[in-house]
């Protein structure tokens, strides 16, 4: 799998004139039995990348919604093992790029070399991890590159141009610019500020500049156009699997 | 030695979004804790509003049962009852210097949210306090004793309703409020540069004891003893004798019940390597990662991670880290009790608890140095519990 099959499919979708979409869903829910479905049916239903939440007990860049999802899955057995064998059983009839999401201990815990090779051996094409900022994550960056998996550089409103070029500098993949001084979770409005910060991010990365955290309706991107090549939504996906209705009802309301 | 770290401990694991609030903290630490507006400000509120120097007691009747001289250095006698003040009074006043019109901060047993309120009561700051939703309801006392004081106290639902979760909530805060807002850490712990603030503003502990010791005797103390819970109070109390090598240095952590298994609040001597809370640092956790809960009697030992320094002090052999478990905590507290007249907090017990058992590996007429964090007025209903639970 290549290093940049993440971007490629956000370009894609892009040159199809439409922003890209990646549903986020914790690893295992709503629960273990059903949650390969609920990929693949993500997977037919228009999503260019995936998004594995990878559960951990303390979260702390989590709002209430994911945190309680991830909880649930955790008390239900869902740990990293279980998440990447399961993902390599079906990962050749999903066509979406493949992100893990989580938090560093967890995979620090699993091994940090076993875990690229791992990862990669089981398609996924890029990690998230939250508490994981550059200071501390360039060699475990390299590690991940050497095994064609992008580290996602995560930046936000209060990331300064310098920090954004540090990222920028060797980030490969998307580079995830969260919407919100906040943690996860859908909100109503998104800050005016946010336009100066996608610009610069923007200018600063030449891979595609994903938005993510309080995303709700596609109808929040309109004042965002030109500036946003993708979109990540979790918690009001979640927040929908539990209303008990489907992915597939979720994502047409997105893919336009 | 890398930027934050303590040999391989510490660091900054946080999301990006905390980066600039702990660059800025960084910054301004080394603005304004040098500046003399500040160094005199901090020395007289720790005179005239903590009560510094607290004393260095001399307990003569247990130093006759055990043969070598036990001190005591009283940060019981400090303002709120406990060390925790000298860190909150340091840091309101910094992030008054620094501009910012709200402290933020955690709290397990309560102590550390009572010395914030009360620092921010003193310099007229905003106060928010996240505590866990159980620690609320065992520790209620403290909770009227914040409200009083102006703090706004917020009960956290999620996770196991504890001090790990109370810091997760804190953190997110401080990710949402930053501009406006200094998040006061309670311990020697968190991402950098917190371990370095709180022991700058603890380290006054040892540096008293060390000049009060040295005023009475002409010596160096044979050994220092502290609890470690984040480890405030101990770095507080180690920090100026790591360099005076003939002085042995023990933290004490807290070994829970005891019974092989049980759930502890000693993640040095039985935790493992891993990320938490923005450090790399010894924890209590599964092999998967997970943070167990930990348990102690003591509310402010009950916490599943340590501060790195002392970490790094552990693994270069600088200091050693012992373990004492509930039972003889509280034996320790009712001897100090008894023999000399002091209630000392459940956390402080445990430190005079590894003295009064290892008593026999101490040389006859040696000067031991107690760091007494607390006083234990805030234990008693723990106690009376206990004590019932156990037929007594
Ligand atoms: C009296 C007392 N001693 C000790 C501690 C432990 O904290 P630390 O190890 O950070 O000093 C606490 C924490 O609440 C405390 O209240």
């Amino acid at each position: 799998m290549s290093i940049t099959t993440l971007a490629d499919k956000i370009n894609e979708a892009n040159a199809e004139g439409r922003t890209a979409l990646i549903p986020f869903l914790p690893g295992g829910y709503p629960n273990k039995d059903i949650f390969w479905k609920e990929i693949l049916e993500l997977d037919a239903n228009g999503a260019d990348i995936i998004e594995i939440g990878m559960p951990f007990s303390d979260p702390v860049a989590d709002g209430p919604v994911v945190e309680a999802a991830s909880l649930k899955c955790l008390d239900a057995g869902v740990n990293l093992k279980w998440i990447i064998e399961g993902l390599a059983k079906v990962r050749s009839q999903i066509s979406a790029g493949i992100v893990l999401m989580g938090y560093y201990n967890p995979v620090l815990q699993y091994g940090l070399e076993k875990f690229a090779k791992d990862a990669n051996d089981a398609g996924v094409n890029g990690l998230i991890i939250a508490d994981l900022p550059y200071e501390e994550g360039v060699e475990f960056r390299d590690l991940l590159a050497e095994n064609e998996v992008a580290l996602v550089p995560l930046v936000g409103l209060n990331t300064t141009p310098e920090r954004m070029k540090l990222y920028a500098d060797g980030g490969n993949g998307f580079c995830y610019f969260v919407s919100v001084l906040g943690t996860t979770g859908d909100r109503d409005s998104l800050p005016e500020e946010i336009k100066v910060g996608l610009k610069n991010a923007k200018e600063i990365f030449d891979i595609p500049v994903a938005l993510g955290f309080g995303l709700k309706h596609p109808s929040q991107l309109i004042p965002l156009e030109g500036l946003v090549d993708a979109a990540v939504f979790g918690s009001a996906l979640i927040r929908h699997i539990d209303d008990g209705k489907s992915s597939a009802e979720f994502m047409k309301v997105w893919k336009k | 030695m890398k930027r934050g770290y303590y040999g391989d401990f510490g660091g900054q694991f946080v999301p990006e979004l905390l980066m600039p609030p702990l660059l800025e903290l960084e910054e301004a630490m080394g603005r304004i804790l040098k500046s003399a507006e500040f160094q005199q400000e901090f020395t007289r509120l720790l005179k005239d509003f903590v009560g510094r120097p607290t004393a260095l007691t001399h307990c003569a009747n247990l130093s006759r049962e055990l043969g070598f001289n036990l001190w005591l250095k009283r940060e019981d006698l400090a303002h709120t009852g406990a060390h925790k003040v000298n860190n909150t009074v340091g840091q309101a006043l910094l992030t008054k210097m620094m501009g910012k019109p709200c402290l933020l901060a955690e709290t397990g047993a309560g102590q550390h949210g009572v010395a914030t309120a009360t620092a921010a009561a003193l310099l007229d700051l905003e106060c928010e306090i996240y505590m866990g939703a159980v620690d609320v309801k065992r520790q209620s006392h403290n909770v009227r004793r914040m409200e009083l004081l102006g703090a706004k106290c917020i009960p956290v639902e999620s996770g196991t309703q504890t001090l790990k979760d109370a810091i997760n909530a804190a953190l997110r805060q401080w990710i949402a409020n930053q501009r406006t807002t200094h998040y006061c850490f309670g311990t020697a712990a968190g991402p950098h540069p917190f371990p370095l603030l709180v022991r700058e503003f603890q380290s006054v502990i040892g540096r008293e004891a060390k000049q009060q010791f040295k005023e009475r005797t002409g010596e160096m103390p044979y050994m220092v003893v502290a609890c470690v819970g984040g480890g405030s109070n101990a770095i507080g109390m180690f920090h100026e004798f790591v360099n005076e090598k003939s002085v042995k240095i023990v933290g004490v952590e807290a070994a829970g019940t005891g019974k092989p298994g049980c759930t502890n609040s000693a993640p040095i001597n039985l935790g493992t390597p891993g990320v938490l809370h923005g450090m790399n640092t010894l924890l209590l956790q599964t092999d998967e990662g997970q943070i167990l809960p930990s348990h102690s009697i003591a509310a402010g030992l009950d916490y599943p991670g340590v501060g790195p320094e002392h970490v790094h002090l552990h693994d270069c052999g600088r200091a050693q880290y012992g373990m004492v478990n509930d039972s003889q905590a509280i034996n320790a507290f009712h001897v100090l009790c008894r023999k000399e007249g002091i209630l000392p907090a459940l956390e402080s017990s445990h430190a005079v608890a590894w003295v009064l058992e290892n008593k026999d590996s101490i040389p006859k007429d040696a000067n031991v140095i107690v760091n007494l964090s607390g006083r234990g007025d805030k234990d008693m209903g723990i106690l009376e519990d206990y004590l019932k639970q156990h037929g007594k």
